[in-house]
């Protein structure tokens, strides 16, 4: 009887989970859809769901027409330079700050997380004129630094958390063994810290991908990522749905694949394994 | 246990990090004070001397300071407090058992990982258009008038934008902290005859107390900064200018630095009083 209701209960849950799930998820599939349609089954009305003829030409002709694969190299290069700059500034950072505190440790946490809530249209201006002397506004390399400057503080934070998790046990026990600075590094540390390095890039990639002020406001045409690139679209040429759908497509399934794998640290990550 | 050595050690490695933020938060900071006390107009006649508090004044006068502060509230606090409602139920929903929970994740999930420039856009023409958006479509198959959302009710829009990208992320940290529920303590108060209401505001709502805090602070760092959804949609026009927006006018648009950087001063200050609040939250959770 107990069973009955339970199994019950286990349809509902599903039906309407799987409901909201669906509605949540529609705008992304719906733009997916109509990605591989022509121009006109894309504005059909009623609209076409399913029974349409499935094109490429979209994709195609988006990459013809507006050089795709450049705007994805910028992308690649800026939130890749980015993470990895910001890894290596910040691996030293957090490592320190997690094996040798001191008493300012969690002072100097707090105040590297407070450059984060400095409002960037605060500062546009200034950043835009040094770029422009430095000869490096709508750069790469001006982007790179940019965006791993933004996202240096959850580096350090989300690397602090996982290297605090690391058991001093072993340490000490590696320590008794004669182990010195740089077998304790090499041997002990590294391996149990990959994973949490893992993660932190993989996060971090996402953040510096999707990053929309500074790209929208340094970047013009040599450096303009995909950000930039779908932003384009705002123009009356974003009327054509299939074309439009067809780019975001583009411009989100790498980052939306990579989100999915990255779920679990996800959480840890930006709550800096405060929620558990 | 940390010997000299070892923490001159750290300090060296240490430098670098501080180093880079020091200067990313001090040379732009002092530049934007500077230029808030003069009258700099790069495209007319450039930098014309010093202005006292002249920028200040007018930027908090001007008639569209008020309204941009108040759009930015209603914005910050409509996403958050649709967020963090639907992400409780969500959250509550996506723990009970049931098949495909996973996918279903999945699917929850997505839309935190889209652009934001493409997100407002797919919404924007998509399915707010008023002739072809998928509303509309919606909307006359029920025997109504389309609504032109972005004309009509505009902030509401980009509240209902942003919503659906941060809702993931709020349903996400909500679930982990739902998941590590004592069952037990439920199900004693189960027994004790404690109804789905009262265990919800008893026993999960403090549970989650801490988790939804956390939301409220990374969402806020975030919502303050909100551009993109507004730049590629409205473009600040029908009400929807905050802060931020403004400020972005004022520097780029209008080429008016000087007023633009006494703007940006006052976003500097308010980020920095909801900081303060936040961070001493964090400041706790840290001491555990």
């Amino acid at each position: 009887m107990a069973r009955a209701v339970k199994s019950q209960r286990k349809v509902l849950n599903t039906g309407l989970a799987w409901t909201i799930g669906l509605v949540i998820f529609f705008p992304i599939l719906w733009t997916i859809l109509t990605s591989f349609k022509t121009e006109a089954e894309a504005i059909a009305s009623p609209p076409i769901f399913l029974n349409f003829s499935w094109t490429l030409e979209n994709y195609a002709v988006v990459q013809e027409r507006s050089d795709y694969m450049r705007f994805l190299i910028n992308s690649v290069i800026i939130a890749g330079g980015s993470t990895v700059l910001g890894v290596i500034v910040a691996v030293p950072a957090a490592w320190s700050m997690a094996f040798v505190p001191s008493a300012r440790t969690k002072d100097i946490l707090l105040w590297m997380l407070s450059t984060k809530m400095l409002p960037a249209v605060g500062v546009l201006y200034p950043i835009y004129l040094l770029f422009i002397r430095l000869g490096i506004l709508d750069s790469r390399v001006g982007l790179v630094i940019v965006v791993m400057l933004i996202n240096l503080p959850i580096i350090v934070w989300m690397l602090y958390t996982y290297f605090r998790e690391i058991p001093g046990e072993i340490l000490e026990a590696a320590r008794m063994d004669g182990a010195g600075l740089r077998e304790e590094i090499l041997y002990v540390l590294t391996p149990m810290a990959v994973p949490g390095i893992a993660s932190t890039l993989l996060l971090n990639f996402i953040l510096a991908w999707n990053e929309a002020f500074w790209t929208l406001n340094l970047t013009a045409a040599k450096a303009a990522p995909l950000t930039a690139f779908i932003a384009s679209y705002s123009s009356p040429e974003g009327l054509f749905y299939a074309k439009l759908s067809a780019a975001s497509t583009m411009a989100i399934a790498p980052i939306l694949i990579l989100g999915w794998f990255s779920q679990k640290q996800l959480v840890r990550g930006l709550t800096f394994g405060a929620v558990k | 246990m940390a010997t000299q050595h070892s923490r001159s050690a750290a300090r060296l490695m240490m430098t670098p990090a501080v180093v880079l933020l020091l200067g990313w938060m001090l040379v732009p900071l002092l530049m934007t004070l500077w230029f808030s006390f003069r009258r700099y107009l790069p495209l007319r006649g450039g930098d014309l001397g010093w202005a006292g508090f002249d920028n200040y004044v007018r930027f908090v006068t001007s008639s569209a300071f008020w309204p941009s502060v108040q759009t930015t509230l209603i914005l910050v606090g409509g996403v958050l407090a649709i967020t963090i409602a639907l992400g409780v139920l969500l959250a509550l929903l996506l723990d009970q058992p049931m098949w495909g929970q996973g996918v279903v994740r999945i699917l929850v999930i997505a839309p935190f990982f889209v652009m934001p420039t493409v997100s407002a856009l797919v919404w924007k023409n998509m399915f707010m258009d008023p002739v072809n958006g998928l509303l509309a479509h919606l909307w006359r198959f029920f025997g109504a008038e389309p609504v032109a959302w972005l004309t009509d009710v505009p902030l509401a829009s980009i509240v209902l934008i942003v919503s659906w990208q941060w809702l993931p992320f709020a349903t996400l940290i909500l679930l982990t902290a739902v998941q590590s529920l004592d069952s037990e303590q439920l199900e004693a108060a189960e027994m004790d005859g404690a109804r789905p209401l009262s265990r919800f505001a008893h026993i999960i709502l403090p549970h989650l107390g801490r988790a939804i805090t956390i939301v409220v602070l990374i969402q806020t760092i975030f919502l303050l900064s909100i551009f993109a959804e507004i730049f590629v949609t409205t473009g600040g026009a029908f009400g929807t200018r905050t802060l931020t927006y403004l400020i972005f006018q004022r520097v780029l648009e209008s080429q008016n630095v000087g007023l633009g950087s006494a703007g940006g001063v006052y976003a500097i200050i308010l980020a920095n009083i909801v900081a303060i609040f936040l961070m001493r939250i964090v400041g706790k959770n840290l001491d555990r």
